[in-house]
């Protein structure tokens, strides 16, 4: 648990749900990448600031991680195991230079404030894994379903964190000011050390909530 | 002349501590939660990840310049920055077990992971999106390797003597280290005031 990349993720064998809305629960609650697996924390925590951005990069994300899993299996009796991985890479890219044009083309400041975090997607591990672990097994469509449905997944965690991250710490959501006056700001929530424990005390919660529920993930 | 020495330092010495890519802009996270049990290997990796991002970022700054802006293929930065940090971390497996037996052994296995690992990428993107010149990129690259093994490092030492204290459950393993991760970020953030 916990341990990157891709090379761990070969191991793991893909789930045998058939039906497109069991691989929908299984990618957000069942086996949520970060609370569950805790994997891919890496790029976008770091704009959960800010809401507004937060709510662009998950859709980007989405975008990339369906996209992505779409495209490799719909190849994936083509590209030779050796150099699956440099394949998957170059197709997550491909869907990431289109992600960042749009983006630069339709709402030029979100893009700059997220500045390199959007080609970062590239090397979350969740796009990455979804493909290693479930694209190359299973017919396009539902890899679709299945990227999508664990991006989604991420995106809610990634959503309420910066809820409350810009709630205490700006005292605003969306930019809209919530808290009246008498609200003095958090100012460390909105700066890095506070992702952390927001992010920490949510694996608390969770873990402590469904510790009792027998694993079979 | 002396001035832009002088931001040189500042920028090395910011890029190891109070803009640390692991504590500041969260690259790198998952070796650093999965990797950082024991003090030897997270050496190892810091190692590793320092020598690919100083030589990658000055490859990649190269490439950018040289290559992509008169090509005007801006846009392919992500595809081709990959395709370097991939293809300088075969060749430097290739070129460390013919050297050193021992180095390879200690480092052989981090190598390949370093290829998807945030921390390398975000580095070539900072230094692409900061427009900083060939020798400001060198110390930034160097600087942000150092950073992140001192994390690590200083990570793992911890871990290491927490073996034997009581966790609640749920907060045990991932959990736990963020919060470490925490704190260590607001202590890196203290240095805030020695460089400006």
């Amino acid at each position: 648990m916990g341990s990157c990349c891709s090379k761990k993720c070969d191991n793991k064998p893909s789930m045998n749900t058939n039906s497109p809305r069991e691989i929908i629960f299984n990618g957000i609650f069942k086996n949520n990448p970060i609370l569950i697996q805790v994997l891919g924390i890496c790029s976008t925590l770091a704009v959960t600031n800010v809401l507004k951005n937060t709510v662009v990069m998950g859709v980007a994300l989405i975008f990339v991680c369906s996209f992505s899993s779409f495209i490799v299996s719909l190849l994936r009796k083509l590209i030779p195991s050796r150099v699956r991985m440099m394949a998957e890479i170059l197709i997550i890219a491909t869907g990431v230079i289109l992600v960042d044009i749009m983006l630069k083309a339709h709402i030029p400041e979100v893009s700059r404030e997220l500045g390199p975090f959007v080609g970062l997607i590239i090397t979350n591990c969740i796009v990455m894994g979804r493909c290693e672990a479930y694209a190359l097994g299973n017919s396009p469509f539902k890899s679709m379903i299945d990227g999508a449905a664990n991006a989604v997944g991420y995106a809610l965690v990634l959503v309420v964190i910066a809820v409350i991250r810009e709630l205490l710490g700006s005292g605003s959501l969306w930019g809209v000011q919530i808290m009246g006056d008498w609200w003095t700001n958090w100012s460390i929530m909105v700066m890095a050390p506070g992702g952390f424990f927001v992010l920490a005390v949510m694996l608390w919660i969770v873990k402590g909530i469904f510790k009792e529920e027998p694993e079979n993930g | 002349m002396d001035n832009i020495v002088l931001s040189w330092f500042t920028i090395f010495f910011s890029a190891i501590f109070t803009q640390n890519v692991l504590l500041t802009y969260y690259l790198g996270m998952c070796p650093f939660l999965g990797a950082s049990r024991e003090v030897k290997t997270a050496a190892g990796l810091g190692t590793a990840v320092t020598l690919v991002m100083a030589c990658t970022t000055a490859l990649n700054w190269l490439v950018y310049y040289y290559i992509l802006i008169p090509l005007n293929l801006e846009y392919l930065r992500f595809i081709i920055f990959i395709i370097v940090i991939a293809a300088f971390v075969q060749i430097a497996e290739i070129v460390i077990e013919r050297i050193s037996e021992k180095l390879y052994l200690a480092l052989g296995i981090f190598l390949p992971l370093i290829t998807v690992n945030c921390a390398i990428l975000g580095v070539c993107l900072f230094m692409v999106i900061r427009e900083y010149t060939f020798v400001t990129t060198c110390f930034y690259g160097v600087g942000s390797g150092l950073g992140w093994m001192l994390a690590i490092l200083a990570m793992a030492g911890i871990r290491q003597k927490m073996v034997k204290s009581k966790v609640p459950g749920p907060l045990a393993g991932a959990g736990i280290s963020l919060i470490i991760a925490g704190i260590m970020a607001i202590s890196f953030m203290g240095l805030a005031g020695v460089i400006k």
